[in-house]
């Protein structure tokens, strides 16, 4: 049997078919689309962005995201735990606030330069 | 009052990346942005997918317009923000802009211009929704900015009208924040987003979608309480019988972008009713000489990449042109085409590598694209799928040789 699935690892969106047993895929059109298909029919990942409140007055919220992909069941499980995460210094783009998510290699990390006196509003 | 060679109007991603290439080649550059910060419309998508084909990495919004900002702090671009443009006037060899500034009025002169100011969101009354108008209505840009800067959550429970690249972005941010949507309306037989969107933001988290259906009511005085749902036939008539009443707090509009052109107008720029951008040639000049258009302005992109790659099109022809004389020869595009830019080729610029981007009209399979001029194919490749929302880029030349006449682009399509 085989299940089509979209890659989303680029905006091609190619159309892949998978062979459910054997793992074959094909409609990729590069190697990229092979591991996202195996992934998705084992153990399918995303990559998260989204927001943490901070005390700083220039900014209410910091923008944020995983530096890999975890779980895609672990996804609101990483956004509770991000809720008591707030930021209380103006910190550089891509510092890592949280380290090893779940017990994986991926961190989050800030992806917006936060400078005093900036005006973001 | 100060001269500069090349003034870029707009610092989104099209106009940091004109003002990087004009400085580059040589120019003196003034960027005006009307915002406090550099960035544009990045600055609140702190989704990731950026930066994919010109960086190579996958990054937010926010990421892709550092980079840029970093770029061009190395440079001698003068950057003014905080600054509207309010007029522009034509000199016999440059422009006259009036300047608002948070120091009062001034001028500037430019030799040459590249309008980069991006596009708009169309709004609930541009697409003729009925009923009241209460808070609570409003644009999936709009609910981005209020969620990803402000921190503030717009709704508890809502609706979303149009399946756009931003809607669906924004279906799957108000879910993670904890708000309930409870579909995605679009009035189309097929989604306007990019298939991966689709899979990623609504398939991911279980939100409908609902194709050929939109909203023809509004209820609510002071806040949005209900829309009413209605299924529409071929013609996109609503279906009077299948319309009901879905209670929720907030309607998110996602149906469409239009360029911003106001500046243009102000010149008299011709418009190209296809793209509601300017008409312009392989350098991106538009109709006005020196006056040159790139990113959402020229036509709406469906990535940052895409417009970053045509602001330093139009950042380095704007510095290196010293072409006095055009010979603008139409590009004609079949049906199978929604539109293809490049509208025009100069037969007289030196500029022989065209780097053109096209959309589809329909959904084909198998198509072919083919570029002919005087009878002779000048260029062809084949497509696997070509839908509408997935924009298509193309790069051709021109032999010097070639002589100055209509060339013709079409899609062959295999029934």
């Amino acid at each position: 049997m085989k299940k089509s699935l979209t890659c989303i690892v680029c905006p091609n969106g190619c159309r892949l078919e998978i062979d459910v047993q054997s793992h074959e895929v094909s409609g990729n059109k590069c190697p990229r689309g092979i591991a996202f298909a195996i992934n998705e029919m084992t153990n399918p990942k995303r990559s998260i962005t989204t927001t943490v409140r901070t005390t700083l007055s220039e900014y209410p919220v910091i923008s944020v995201r995983t530096d890999g992909d975890i779980a895609k069941d672990k996804i609101m499980d990483l956004i509770h735990l991000l809720k008591d995460v707030v930021v209380t210094e103006y910190l550089p783009i891509k510092t890592i606030i949280v380290h090893n998510v779940f017990g994986t290699d991926v961190n989050v990390i800030t992806t917006a330069n936060m400078q005093k006196g900036d005006k973001c509003l | 009052m100060k001269r500069y060679d090349v003034i870029v109007i707009g610092a989104g991603p099209a106009g940091l990346a004109a003002a990087l290439k004009a400085d580059e080649n040589g120019a003196s550059v003034l960027l005006i942005e009307r915002e406090a910060k550099l960035g544009g419309i990045l600055k609140q998508c702190i989704h990731d997918g950026f930066g994919l084909t010109r960086f190579n990495e996958k990054l937010s919004g926010p990421e892709y317009a550092n980079r840029e900002i970093e770029k061009i702090k190395k440079t001698g671009v003068s950057i003014n923000t905080l600054t509207f443009v309010t007029k522009i006037e034509k000199n016999d060899d440059s422009f006259t802009l009036t300047l608002v500034t948070r120091d009062g009025i001034a001028s500037v002169i430019g030799t040459k211009l590249i309008l980069a100011t991006g596009c708009r969101e169309r709004t609930s009354r541009q697409i003729f929704i009925g009923g009241t108008n209460p808070s609570g209505l409003m644009t999936a840009g709009a609910a981005q900015y209020y969620i990803n800067i402000l921190g503030k959550m717009p709704t508890k429970r809502c609706v979303i009208l149009g399946s756009g690249d931003i809607g669906l972005i924004m279906a799957r941010r108000i879910t993670l924040e904890g708000g309930q949507v409870l579909g995605v309306y679009e009035v189309k037989p097929t989604p306007s987003g990019l298939t991966r969107n689709i899979v990623q933001c609504l398939d991911d988290f279980n939100i409908p979608l609902h194709l050929s259906h939109t909203v023809t009511k509004v209820f609510g005085c002071d806040r949005l309480e209900a829309v009413e749902i209605a299924e529409v036939d071929e013609h996109m008539q609503a279906i009077e019988e299948s319309k009901h009443i879905v209670a929720c707090d907030a309607l998110i509009i996602s149906v469409g972008l239009i360029p911003e052109n106001e500046i243009a107008e102000q010149l008299k720029i011709a418009i190209n009713p296809k793209t509601k951008g300017p008409y312009v040639d392989q350098t991106l000049m538009t109709f006005a000489p020196h006056v040159y258009s790139c990113g959402n302005s020229l036509h709406v992109s469906d990535l940052a990449d895409y417009v970053s790659e045509s602001g330093e099109l139009a950042g380095t022809y704007a510095a290196k042109s010293i072409q006095k004389e055009r010979d603008l020869q139409e590009i004609e595009i079949d049906s199978h085409l929604m539109y293809f830019v490049p509208s025009h080729l100069d037969f007289k610029s030196p500029t022989r590598q065209v780097i053109a981007y096209f959309r589809s009209a329909g959904e084909y399979e198998n198509a072919t694209l083919y570029i002919e001029h005087d009878g002779k194919t000048l260029f062809k490749k084949r497509y696997l799928h070509l839908r509408p929302p997935e924009m298509e880029r193309i790069v051709f030349s021109l032999s010097p040789d070639l002589a100055p006449a209509t060339v013709r682009v079409y899609l062959e399509v295999k029934p």
